[in-house]
């Protein structure tokens, strides 16, 4: 399995951000995104999950292998913390969801309203849907945004395992997460923006 | 699907879910009429079939600016139109279970509010089977209109005025079939009319949504 990109393109609300992006990731493997704020790093892990088309190039990836995580969680606050990744999990066919708690340290948090979470606690309960799907490649947007150490921690481990049992990531991220992955610095594809006429 | 519809369910009826509002609605609708135009029963009954209908078509309007915006604002529907469930599929689950916390309970208490209004005994089983087989039309045309003006910070307004037009046959025709019953005629011609609005806007209108929601999600 591999997530291979091909001279892709990419524009946000009519704008050229990115444009001749190629990379591949292979089975067992995390790639790191980087660029500063505005470089188009959600733009091309929307492009990526098929949320908004390419104008050029193509994604090549085995068909329903990709899980997205963006900024939001999409967390339903009058829902308790099990309740919301049961729905997550039955969305993507499955039910067990006891070992995606231990591993965002949920255990104890699993019957409580989503709305008295914190919103480190919301944002492990976000990660915790990636485990649920289990889908192979993973596409994460900004994924420590407000954990503390612990959960950063965590996470990495929840990288790790899943990138030690064949799968694949995709991370944009600012901070160093302690993962021994690829860094793709993502400003070197930036799409020249449009020339303008000057006008008569 | 299934999943998503159960989930709908349990967020309506949740504290702060949208169930019981529609409900509410059309009872203070339905009680104020006499109040309104006088206890006169010639009066009511005759006016009976067209009040209930238009009070349940506006109850339906209440809920529904929230049937996607909600989903957008916390970027569930993001994660929904990733997820192995066609964005069709998610369309029509919502739109189900818009009907079930809103048309269905509506169509179950309409009788006794039938009986307030004086409506004819021989019109109140038209009248439910009227609004059971019309009011899912009408929650799937405005999850469609929902599903256009997702984007839109203040949709609603927007949304009433798409989706009004739309209502209308399925208004005319199912108050035409509750009046029928009334004065004593065949009835039988406007409740299929509904029928096939509700049919085909089953099979029509969950695409629609979806590629409005695509077009939307970009």
């Amino acid at each position: 399995m591999e997530l291979k990109v091909e001279s892709l393109a990419c524009v946000r609300s009519g704008m050229p951000v990115l444009s001749d992006v190629s990379f591949s990731v292979a089975a067992g493997e995390a790639l790191i995104l980087r660029g500063p704020n505005g470089s188009g790093k959600t733009t091309l892990l929307r492009t990526l999950a098929g949320l908004q088309p390419a104008t050029e190039g193509s994604v090549k990836a085995p068909e329903d292998s990709m899980i997205y995580a963006a900024h939001a969680d999409g967390i339903k606050g009058t829902l308790s913390v099990a309740e919301n990744l049961q729905f997550w999990a039955a969305l993507y066919g499955y039910r067990d969801i006891g070992p995606a708690f231990t591993a965002f340290g949920l255990k104890t948090l699993v019957n409580r309203p989503a709305q008295k979470l914190s919103a480190g606690q919301k944002r492990r309960l976000g990660l915790a849907r990636l485990l649920v799907s289990r889908r192979p490649i993973w596409l994460l947007d900004e994924p420590t945004v407000s954990l503390d150490t612990d959960g950063v921690a965590r996470f990495a481990e929840a990288v790790r395992n899943h990138v030690g049992a064949g799968g694949l990531a995709v991370i944009a991220t600012h901070i160093d997460v302690g993962l021994d992955a690829r860094v793709l610095d993502i400003s070197q594809f930036r799409a020249k923006p449009p020339v303008l006429e000057p006008l008569a | 699907m299934i999943a998503i519809l159960r989930r709908d369910l349990r967020l309506a009826i949740r504290a702060g879910g949208g169930f019981g509002l529609a409900l509410v609605f059309f009872l203070i609708v339905v009680v104020l009429v006499p109040f309104a135009v006088g206890p006169d029963t010639d009066r009511l009954s005759v006016i009976a079939p067209g009040v209930l209908w238009l009070g349940a078509l506006l109850a339906c309007l209440l809920s529904l600016d929230r049937l996607f915006a909600t989903d957008a604002e916390d970027g569930s529907l993001e994660l929904m139109a990733t997820a192995p469930v066609p964005l069709e599929g998610v369309v029509l689950a919502k739109a189900i279970a818009h009907w079930m916390t809103t048309g269905l309970p509506l169509a179950l208490v309409a009788p006794a509010l039938g009986i307030l209004l004086a409506l004819p005994v021989q019109a109140v089983p038209v009248l439910t089977l009227g609004l059971l087989i019309g009011t899912p039309a009408l929650s799937m045309i405005g999850s469609f209109g929902a599903a256009l003006t997702v984007g839109l910070k203040r949709g609603g307004l927007l949304l009433s005025l798409l989706v009004l037009p739309l209502y209308v046959p399925t208004l005319i025709f199912g108050a035409l079939a509750a009046a029928s019953a009334a004065e004593g005629q065949a009835w039988q011609t406007p409740l299929l009319l509904l029928a096939g609005i509700t049919l085909g806007s089953l099979a029509l209108l969950p695409f629609a949504g979806a590629g409005a929601l695509r077009v939307n999600l970009r």
